[in-house]
C-alpha cells in the first residue's frame, strides 16, 4: 500500500492528467490510454516535491450543486452586465467593500474570489496579508452595502466551508 | 445536417457574438478603469463559451463522433478569466489608478494598497 | 442558413476586435491597455474557431488552445511586472 502511495503521490491529479490527454487526442484507443496513464504516473512525481498541502475536497456531491449554482448566476450576471453597459452610463455607481472571510487556507479563498468575480456585478482586488479581509470592487452599488457582504457569505462562503469542511 | 440543429447552431452562435460585442462595447463606453474590468471578464468569458458550444455541436455532427476537446478551452478560460481580472485590479490598486469621483468607501483603496485590514471607522462608512 | 450565421458573427467579432483596438491605441492607463489585449486573445480564439467551422475542419483546436494558454500567461506576466515595478512585493 505504502508502495502505491509512494508511485502514485496524486491519484486525483494523475486521473485529471489522463482525462485531459484523452480531451486533447479526442480518442479512446489503448495506445493513448497507455500514454496518458504514463504520464499520469510520471508527472505527478516529478511535481511531487513542489507540493503545498492544501485542505482537500470532502463533500465531492456538494461540488455538483455549487458548479450548477455557479454557472446560473454567471448567465444571470452577464444579462445584468449587458443592461447596464447599453444603457446610460450616469446611472453606474461604483464602490468598493470589505468582505470578512471566515476560510482560512489559500486554495478555498482562491475559489471564493475566483466565484466572486464571475458573479453578478463584482470583482474581487485584494486579499490582505492576514488573510481576513476580501476587498471587493462592485459595479452597481445597492444602498444597504451590508447587505451585499451577506450575500457573499451565505450564498458562497457557507457553501464553500461545507465542501472543505473547514 | 438536420434543419433543427443548425438553427441550434446559429442561435448559439448568435448569442456568443452579440455577448462578445457587449463586452467590447463595454470596454470602450465605461467610465474608469476599475468598472471597465467587469464587462470583459463577464461577457466576454460567457460569449466565448456559447461559441465553443455550437462549436462543439457541429463538430459532433461533422465528424461523426462526439467532439469533446472544446470543452477542454472553456475549462481553461473559466478557471484562468477570474485569476486574469483579480491581478489586473490589483495591478492598478497598486499603481494608483483613480476611480470615478461618485466611487463610493474610496478610503478602501488606500488600505488595500498595502494589504492591511480595512480601519474601524472605514468599515462603517 | 448556418453560412450567414456564420459571416454575421464573424462581422460582429471584427467590430469587437476594432473596439477593443481603439481602447489599447487610447487606453489612458498601461492596465487599460493590458486589459484590451487580455479582451483581443479571447476574441481572436473565437475568430479561430469560426474560421475552422466555416472550413469544417478540427484543425484550428490546437491552435486555438495555444493562444488561451499564452494569452493568459503573458497578461498575467505583464500585471506581475507592473506590481513589481512598484512599492509591494
Amino acid at each position: 500500500m505504502s508502495m502505491l502511495a509512494r508511485l502514485v503521490p496524486m491519484p486525483l491529479h494523475s486521473f485529471m492528467l489522463l482525462i485531459v490527454w484523452l480531451m486533447i487526442n479526442a480518442s479512446l484507443s489503448v495506445g493513448h490510454i497507455l500514454l496518458g496513464t504514463l504520464l499520469g504516473i510520471i508527472i505527478p512525481l516529478l511535481c511531487a516535491p513542489l507540493k503545498v498541502p492544501q485542505p482537500s475536497i470532502k463533500k465531492p456531491l456538494k461540488v455538483v450543486s455549487y458548479v450548477l449554482l455557479v454557472i446560473k448566476d454567471i448567465i444571470v450576471a452577464n444579462i445584468e452586465v449587458a443592461k447596464l453597459v447599453l444603457g446610460p452610463m450616469n446611472k453606474i455607481n461604483p464602490g468598493f467593500i470589505a468582505v470578512p472571510l471566515d476560510l482560512k487556507d489559500n486554495f478555498p479563498i482562491t475559489v471564493l474570489a475566483s466565484t466572486v468575480t464571475m458573479t453578478p456585478g463584482t470583482v474581487s482586488a485584494e486579499v490582505t496579508k492576514d488573510k481576513a479581509w476580501l476587498y471587493v470592487h462592485v459595479l452597481n452599488m445597492p444602498l444597504d452595502e451590508q447587505e451585499l457582504v451577506d450575500v457573499i457569505k451565505q450564498r458562497y462562503e457557507s457553501r464553500i466551508k461545507e465542501i472543505f469542511a473547514c | 445536417m438536420s434543419f433543427t440543429v443548425e438553427l441550434i447552431i446559429s442561435v448559439l452562435l448568435v448569442i456568443g457574438s452579440v455577448f462578445v460585442l457587449i463586452g467590447s462595447i463595454g470596454l470602450l463606453r465605461l467610465q474608469d478603469l476599475y468598472v471597465r474590468l467587469h464587462a470583459p471578464t463577464k461577457a466576454t468569458t460567457v460569449g466565448l463559451g456559447s461559441i465553443l458550444v455550437a462549436s462543439m455541436i457541429y463538430m459532433t455532427f461533422v465528424q461523426g463522433f462526439f467532439s469533446i476537446n472544446e470543452l477542454l478551452i472553456t475549462l481553461f478560460l473559466v478557471i484562468t478569466a477570474p485569476v486574469t481580472a483579480h491581478i489586473l485590479a490589483k495591478a492598478a490598486m497598486h499603481n494608483k489608478v483613480k476611480a470615478l469621483e461618485r466611487t463610493k468607501n474610496m478610503d478602501l483603496m488606500r488600505t488595500a494598497r498595502e494589504q492591511l485590514p480595512p480601519e474601524k471607522n472605514q468599515d462603517v462608512k | 442558413m448556418l453560412d450567414i450565421a456564420i459571416i454575421f458573427v464573424a462581422i460582429s467579432l471584427c467590430i469587437a476586435l476594432v473596439l477593443n483596438l481603439w481602447r489599447l491605441l487610447v487606453g489612458p492607463h498601461i492596465v487599460d491597455r493590458i486589459l484590451a489585449l487580455d479582451t483581443m486573445y479571447i476574441n481572436s480564439i473565437a475568430l479561430i474557431l469560426l474560421h475552422g467551422m466555416y472550413n469544417r475542419t478540427s484543425l484550428y483546436f490546437e491552435a486555438a488552445l495555444l493562444i488561451a494558454m499564452l494569452g493568459f500567461v503573458s497578461s498575467v506576466a505583464f500585471a506581475k511586472y507592473l506590481l513589481r515595478g512598484d512599492i509591494i512585493e
